[in-house]
């Protein structure tokens, strides 16, 4: 089933998704955005390349098992969580880094949790439907 | 801390146990038995201390809010027990090196093994109750997995299920009597229990207390009506069976009994129900060992009957029967070990454990056969045996029971007459009967495994030659536990010419007169058939069958596999829950007030999700009802954003997007809407859909009237930039406040995803079948 609309539409529609779900992610701690609606529209930009070019083409576009994501997320989530134990603080106590980046402002553990669900949520999108579509 | 080390250091060689079988394989079972030799060495150096009155004992706090701390302390009655299990194990562990040789598994034979000898170690020494319940099930769940070692056999996974059935449901019935008895006697530590004494008894919970525990005891040490699993568990490997189920877990009930028997025994009930099961199950063990024919089950039955008279000792609770007890306990252990272990080594040579087919064996099998001839003689009360010294001794005791002397004594002579006729069967027979019928060539049996065989059948002459070694200090001082009074045990080999020795010899005489006429009583059989048609081992394949059979109709009256019946249980349980709490709530509802304050976009926005709800139930097509969903989800997301919720919104956006998505990839391949459901199924799903949307009305307006938390957003307003650095509310509160809750909710989202997936990708041409199959099924049930 190719579409001759759909496939340019994505063409230029998936990179400006992916920008946009990054620039979602990063500037949610102060404006409307974060990691679960950044994940979600990397879901719907990936959802779209699937429907235009296929699965195993999106597959590959991915470069990884979108189960594998899951984890991934999970791992840095939990592992955002495990910097402040290391510093004898309790588990998960929020810690930023001093001096601010360039583009990613603030640097600190709430961020790297943010870039944790992002991922997940992303992994877990993308498994149903990956394994939908292939049915 | 020693003591700590004692029970710990088995699990933790239990662990190492593979790796030491892969380096040194032939050698395994010395190098693991240096542990249990150790330990050995280490309780019979306690031995002295402990009668002189010195208490050995560690505790730590476990769980202090409810009393319950990791403790261990050794007394008389826990020292016996954890030489006995060292002991054996030490001879146990070397002797299975050699049996078990060749086995692919062996490494983790030994895993078990060990782990069940600490298990064992931390039942007898522990202090705290609920610390012994713990190695108690422990000892359950190893012998779970021993009894099923080979379990590619489905005799042995059965048999194992069985036992761990049994002794679970038992252990379960322990729990709350040790609880209880906690509440009731103000402590959980044995310890502190005992100096107690029998206070306890005039408790209103005395008599729950006591048959939840004899129910823990009686269903671990095999008492009548739950002997059945014993014979059962000889599947297991015959160090197992000689180790577990003869020598020390079986005898864990018998050491409950002891161990409360301070607190709880003495009682009138104590004495119906204890000498009461004990004496049955002594009688039918002896009895259903005679027509056995395979060595093993032979000397499972008259190990039940031994746990019944150490029962029965128990039960009557004089100061004689403690001492017989103790004794018995020890004397048995020696001889009925040897016996299971030169079972194990005559199975090994000769490929049999008939015992109309074996006969023969001394010319080539010298050693053990005299390893078994004196543990026969021993079991049979022969002198100058232990078994005999302890003969004496439970005749005396039983003749001297506070009640029913007689009636006591009858029985202990009538088991005892069998038992002679089992230790001829069994340690006489397959060495020095003429005919013989072997599958095997028999050779003699490698010295590992005759080590435990002459080393135990020994010591059952050697502490008959000289019991005193045995009677001070390792008897008293079990006694002593017992009767919670110093008490000395003095024991002679030559007691003179008494009743209680003419009962000795009327026992041998008749015993032997009965081993000759073996033939006539092996053709009684039919008779113990009966017994083991009708007997418990049936009820429990009833219980069983029963419990399947109600499991499989509740689960086909639930589980129906009807979608938009699951969906209707579902809202009618939540309409009916939440409704009628929010009835009898009180609280009143808030007004549907404001309507003028509505602007026109919202009505338009409100109309058109009104009108997405009526399509998406009334069209026909699938593809219609999905874009008519997501126009209702779009709405829904307007009012977010109108309502300065934009993260809400655009959250709301993208999943309406990803699930038309997902609806057009599934639409896609399903056919168009047929009309299942007759006109009245309609009518009442429309009620039901409309009771759901009324009670939603309901809650929104319940929730209007409940008085908003201005100090929660006020804090989290305030708070935000300060403490979390960032401006954005919500996130701030999903990412770093509530962080803990989204770690939980997105480990939730990808379980499902992986729930989703495999529904999806494990479907297998089985699954289509028994779907079909369902689906037939339901038609014949509908019509």
């Amino acid at each position: 089933m190719f579409s001759l609309i759909l496939s340019t539409a994505v063409r230029y529609l998936f990179p400006l998704m992916l920008l946009f779900s990054v620039f979602l992610l990063l500037r949610g701690h102060n404006e409307p955005g974060g990691g679960f609606v950044g994940g979600l529209v990397v879901a719907a930009a990936f959802s779209f390349y699937a429907i235009a070019f296929g699965v195993p083409a999106a597959r590959r576009t991915l470069g990884i098992d979108p189960r594998a994501l899951i984890g991934i997320g999970l791992l840095v989530a939990i592992a955002s969580g495990l910097v402040s134990v290391f510093l004898g603080l309790p588990f998960m106590t929020g810690l930023w880094a001093e001096p601010t980046l360039p583009v990613l402002g603030k640097v600190g553990t709430p961020l790297l949790f943010d870039v944790g669900v992002y991922l997940t949520v992303i992994g877990m999108m993308l498994t149903i439907l990956f394994t939908l579509a292939e049915e | 801390m020693s003591l700590l080390a004692s029970v710990l250091s088995g699990f933790l060689l239990a662990l190492l146990a593979p790796i030491v079988v892969r380096l040194a394989r032939e050698r395994a079972g010395w190098l693991l038995a240096l542990l249990p030799a150790g330990l050995t060495v280490y309780f019979i150096r306690l031995l002295e201390p402990v009668a002189a009155g010195q208490t050995v004992a560690v505790s730590y706090p476990w769980v202090p809010s409810m009393g319950v701390s990791f403790s261990f302390y050794v007394d008389g009655l826990s020292l016996l027990f954890a030489l006995l299990i060292c002991g054996i194990g030490t001879l146990v562990v070397i002797y299975a090196g050699s049996y078990l040789y060749k086995h692919p598994h062996l490494g983790r034979f030994y895993l078990y093994l060990l782990s069940f000898m600490a298990s064992m170690l931390g039942l007898v020494l522990a202090d705290n109750g609920l610390t012994m319940f713990v190695f108690w099930e422990l000892t359950s769940l190893t012998s779970f997995l021993l009894i099923g070692f080979e379990h590619e056999r489905e005799s042995a996974r059965a048999a194992a299920l069985q036992a761990l059935l049994v002794t679970g449901a038992g252990g379960l019935a322990l729990l709350a009597g040790l609880v209880l008895l906690g509440q009731a006697g103000g402590s959980q530590e044995f310890s502190a229990l005992l100096r107690g004494g029998r206070a306890v008894q005039n408790h209103p919970l005395y008599l729950p207390i006591l048959l939840l525990v004899l129910a823990g005891a009686f269903t671990k040490s095999a008492q009548f009506p739950f002997h059945f699993w014993l014979p059962g568990a000889m599947e297991a490997p015959t160090p197992v069976s000689a180790y577990l189920h003869s020598a020390t877990m079986v005898k864990a009930g018998v050491y409950l009994l002891a161990r409360l028997s301070p607190v709880l025994g003495g009682s009138e009930v104590w004495h119906y129900l204890v000498t009461g099961a004990g004496t049955a199950t002594m009688l039918l063990g002896a009895l259903i060992a005679l027509w056995q024919t395979d060595l093993k089950r032979l000397l499972a039955y008259s190990t039940v009957s031994t746990l019944g008279a150490l029962t029965l000792l128990l039960g009557l609770d004089t100061v004689l029967s403690v001492k017989a007890a103790t004794l018995f306990l020890l004397a048995h252990t020696l001889y009925k070990g040897a016996l299971f272990l030169v079972a194990g080594a005559v199975d090994h040579e000769t490929g049999t454990r008939d015992v109309t087919r074996l006969g023969n064996l001394s010319r080539t099998m010298p050693v053990t056969a005299v390893a078994a001839g004196l543990a026969a003689l021993s079991m049979a009360g022969l002198p100058p045996m232990l078994g005999f010294i302890n003969k004496e001794l439970l005749y005396e005791a039983k003749l001297h029971a506070p009640h029913a002397a007689l009636w006591v004594t009858g029985a202990g002579v009538l088991a005892s007459i069998f038992l002679v006729v089992v230790a001829g069967t069994v340690g006489l027979a397959p060495f020095f009967r003429r005919r013989a019928d072997l599958p095997k060539k028999p050779h003699e049996a490698p010295p590992e495994m005759l080590l435990g065989p002459v080393v135990l059948s020994g010591m059952s002459l050697f502490c008959g030659l000289f019991p005193e070694t045995v009677a001070n200090p390792l008897l008293s001082g079990a006694v002593s536990a017992v009767r919670a009074e110093a008490t000395m045990v003095k024991l002679k080999l030559w007691p003179g010419i008494n009743p209680v020795f003419a009962l000795s010899v009327a026992t041998l005489v008749t015993g032997a007169g009965l081993y000759a006429a073996q033939g006539t009583v092996r053709r009684a059989g039919v008779l113990g058939n009966a017994v083991g048609r009708f007997g418990p081992q049936r009820w429990y394949a009833w219980l069983l069958a029963g419990l399947n059979g109600l499991a499989s109709a509740q689960t086909r009256l639930l589980q129906h596999g009807y979608l938009r019946l699951y969906l209707m249980t579902i809202i009618l349980t939540t309409v009916g829950l939440v409704g009628s709490a929010l009835l009898l709530s009180g609280d009143g509802i808030g007004p549907m007030g404001g309507i003028a304050d509505v602007r026109f976009h919202e009505w338009v926005i409100a109309g058109l999700i009104l009108l997405g709800a009526l399509m998406a139930v009334t069209t026909s097509s699938r593809l219609a009802a999905a874009a008519a969903l997501s126009v209702i989800g779009y709405g829904v997301a307007f009012i977010y954003m109108l309502f300065s919720a934009p993260d809400l919104a655009m959250t709301q956006f993208a999943v309406e997007t990803l699930t038309v998505i997902l609806f057009v990839l599934v639409v896609y391949r399903l056919p168009r809407f047929a009309a299942l459901s007759s006109r009245r199924a309609r009518i009442r799903d429309a009620g039901v859909a409309l009771l759901a949307g009324g009670l939603m009305t309901m809650l929104v307006l319940a929730a209007t009237v409940v008085p908003r938390e201005p100090h929660l957003a006020a804090f989290f307003a305030q708070n935000s930039w300060l403490l979390a650095k960032g401006r954005n509310v919500v996130n701030v509160i999903l990412v770093d406040f509530r962080s803990l809750d989204t770690l939980g909710e997105i480990t939730v989202l990808g379980v499902a995803a992986i729930g989703v997936y495999a529904l999806l990708r494990l479907r297998s041409d089985d699954h289509f079948e028994s779907d079909r199959h369902l689906k037939e099924k339901g038609e014949e049930c509908s019509r």
